[in-house]
């Protein structure tokens, strides 16, 4: 074990994985400068910078990865996925179905997410929900830096696309580019358990559509993933004083949803709070409920998520986004 | 006509002296997030903005500080909002790349290329609604690699439509070298689209005041769109605390973290053979070297000290000018600060 920052445990799994398929490129845009680490060792064939047109190289990315590649395009925010957004909902996504399944899309998206440092509303997205909406991608959002490099690596040998999503409050790199730039008079809520931690050297694959329990309760599933299962840990830690034992599920995966997890976990305890940083309505935290319904479950449920657009000033976007108070509230809302 | 310089001047100053003091602010962490200021691109968009008339569309990108005052947007609306105030001109909902006045046509966007298809929409608007308008789409070189400012250059010179396009080419698209990028010619490339263009020192307002006149007087004709191509030089580079200057303005500080896990990963064992090695650091060490020499270090490069040489030397017009600009620019700060004026 080594302890390791979470970008650069992604970047560490994936030099590994590099080192040992030469199949696996990497580009987007600013990428020799972000991942200079990776372009000294590999060169610049497998490391390349792309202009501003993610339309193309994202649609490129999965033609490529069609004719035998495993490339990991970059896009610099997933918010700007939009602009590119015909090469996953037209085409990546869709070629293994109307292929007949016989040709797949081994594509990784690699996309900053989150907010919390102060970007606005469009840059703070994170969209999972909307992307997990689409049949035949799947969408990844590590909470740790084991779990970052481990899932980097299960989907860098994943026959069909994933998005690989990278929360900016727990990305060393990101947060200082897009937030502090270098200043000391700003600090953002970011949990130390997300920022660093240690990792598996070599590394080992973390299964995609795997759910991690990350603390045992009696009383009530909280359901998070990324930045929220941090906060969900905290929340549950204050609960446990006033006598609720909280189980905190760490989802890792938007699709394919761990739904075994989440069945046994809300089977003992009869209640689910699903803590999502996403846009609350038609996403993650409705699907929860849906898939437990379907499975016959009865339970009390509640979420925590964004409601609206993300505003720019830092208290609106506090209010905003979920935080520890919010999920404690809600938490204390299941048992009155 | 000429341009009249000591106007051209003024608006010049007092977006220079309002987005230092917002750099300030963003120093001292009252901005939370990302700032990228319009310093350098001053001339630019004083030559366009002093020919504006109401009815006339903006649509920005994400340096919004010079062309809202220069239009007239209030300034301590402005502060307020990239302070994150419930008075701000959007409320505190928008934040610096995301300002907008309904008054003034006005709108930003932090996606790259997006101002493109807005001064389209705002020039058809016109063309309906308000002939002899125009709309004004500011955007960067970097830019010209997205699709759907292609396409609006298409959509533009297909309708005919009032729309002034300005490109402010600092040659850099964040941290990349945007010409590596851009093959090809840019002028062919635009003509391509049966666009007229032309091409201006973007460090010169008078020149640039002049090829805006041609421009927004062909789109005020229903001689439809323009190209206007003007290079300059960002004095902060892409944004506030940009990791390039950082390291030519402080190398001890900054490099040891940079410099180890680079040559680190450069003698790892298995990977690329030593010749495309050597090529990736090139890359590296190329981009540093450019910043290195840094073109901010000549004042042939700010527009403002370009312009001010311009004027009478010492005159008592510029002392009071560039007084009155600074009273106005101190006040305005503390008060939307809520502090009384240093």
């Amino acid at each position: 074990m080594k302890n390791m920052r979470f970008s650069q445990a992604i970047d560490d799994a994936l030099s590994q994985a590099m080192a040992e398929d030469r199949r696996i490129i990497l580009f987007g845009e600013d990428v020799p400068m972000l991942r200079r680490n990776l372009l000294v060792r590999f060169g610049p064939h497998r490391v390349r910078g792309t202009p501003i047109s993610e339309g193309a190289f994202l649609g490129a990315g999965a033609a490529a990865a069609m004719g035998g590649l495993r490339p990991v395009v970059e896009l610099y925010m997933i918010d700007f996925v939009s602009v590119a957004m015909d090469a996953l909902l037209n085409h990546a996504a869709k070629v293994e179905f109307f292929s007949g399944g016989t040709w797949t899309v081994p594509l990784v998206v690699r996309a900053p997410c989150g907010g919390g440092y102060g970007d606005g509303g469009q840059h703070e997205q994170s969209l999972w929900g909307w992307l997990a909406h689409i049949p035949g991608l799947s969408v990844v959002v590590p909470s740790t830096p084991a779990d970052a490099g481990g899932l980097m690596l299960t989907a860098l040998d994943y026959d069909s696309p994933v998005l690989f999503m990278e929360h900016k409050l727990l990305s060393e790199i990101w947060l200082d580019f897009l937030g502090a730039g270098g200043r000391k008079s700003v600090t953002y809520d970011v949990p130390p358990a997300g920022r660093e931690g240690p990792v598996p050297q070599p590394w080992t694959p973390v299964p995609i559509g795997h759910a991690a329990v990350r603390r045992e309760g009696e009383d009530i599933s909280v359901v998070s993933l990324g930045v929220g299962v941090h906060q969900a840990l905290a929340a549950a830690e204050i609960a446990s004083g006033s006598g609720i034992s909280a189980e905190v599920i760490d989802l890792r995966t938007v699709s394919p949803l761990d739904l075994e997890t989440l069945r046994s976990s809300v089977s003992k305890t009869g209640r689910l709070l699903v803590v999502d940083e996403d846009y609350q309505e038609y996403g993650l935290s409705g699907e929860c409920s849906a898939l437990l319904l379907e499975e016959g479950l009865d339970f009390q449920y509640a979420r925590v998520c964004t409601q609206s657009t993300i505003p720019y000033a830092p208290e609106l976007e506090r209010q905003t986004l979920p935080n520890t108070d919010r999920i404690l509230d809600a938490i204390q809302g299941l048992f009155t | 006509m000429a341009p009249d310089i000591w106007s051209l001047y003024a608006l010049m100053a007092k977006s220079r002296a309002y987005e230092e003091a917002i750099a300030d602010l963003w120093k001292e962490g009252l901005i939370s997030g990302e700032m990228h200021l319009g310093t350098g691109e001053e001339a630019i968009h004083a030559g366009v903005l002093s020919q504006i008339q109401e009815g006339d569309a903006l649509a920005l990108d994400h340096r919004g500080t010079p062309p809202l005052i220069m239009r007239g947007v209030d300034p301590y609306l402005l502060l307020r909002e990239l302070l994150g105030k419930p008075d701000g001109l959007c409320h505190g909902q928008g934040g610096h790349m995301h300002l907008y006045s309904k008054e003034h046509l006005l709108a930003s966007s932090g996606i790259v290329g997006a101002s493109g298809p807005a001064a389209v929409g705002f020039a058809l608007s016109a063309q309906h609604l308000r002939p002899g308008s125009v709309a004004v789409a500011f955007f960067g070189e970097g830019a010209l690699n997205q699709g759907m400012l292609m396409e609006s250059f298409n959509l533009a010179t297909a309708w005919k439509l009032p729309v002034l396009f300005v490109c402010k080419d600092d040659s850099w698209s964040i941290t990349s070298e945007s010409k590596r990028l851009t093959p090809g010619s840019v002028p062919q490339r635009i003509q391509g689209f049966g666009l007229p263009y032309l091409e201006v020192d973007g460090l010169d307002v008078a020149a640039v005041w002049k090829a805006a006149q041609e421009g927004l007087y062909r789109a005020r004709n229903k001689g439809g769109p323009t190209f206007l191509h003007a290079r300059c030089v960002h004095l902060e580079a892409h944004f506030l605390g940009y990791q390039l200057l950082r390291i030519t303005r402080h190398p001890l500080r900054e490099m040891p973290q940079i410099i180890f896990p680079l040559l680190k990963s450069f003698i790892s064992l298995r990977g690329a053979p030593i010749n495309e090695r050597w090529q990736g650091l090139k890359v590296i060490f190329d981009s540093v070297y450019k910043t290195l020499r840094d073109p901010r270090q000549s004042p042939a490069n700010d527009p403002l000290f370009r312009t001010r040489s311009q004027l009478p030397p010492e005159s008592v017009r510029l002392s009071e000018l560039e007084g009155a600009i600074q009273k106005e620019v101190m006040e305005t700060v503390a008060r939307a600060r809520k502090e009384p004026v240093k």
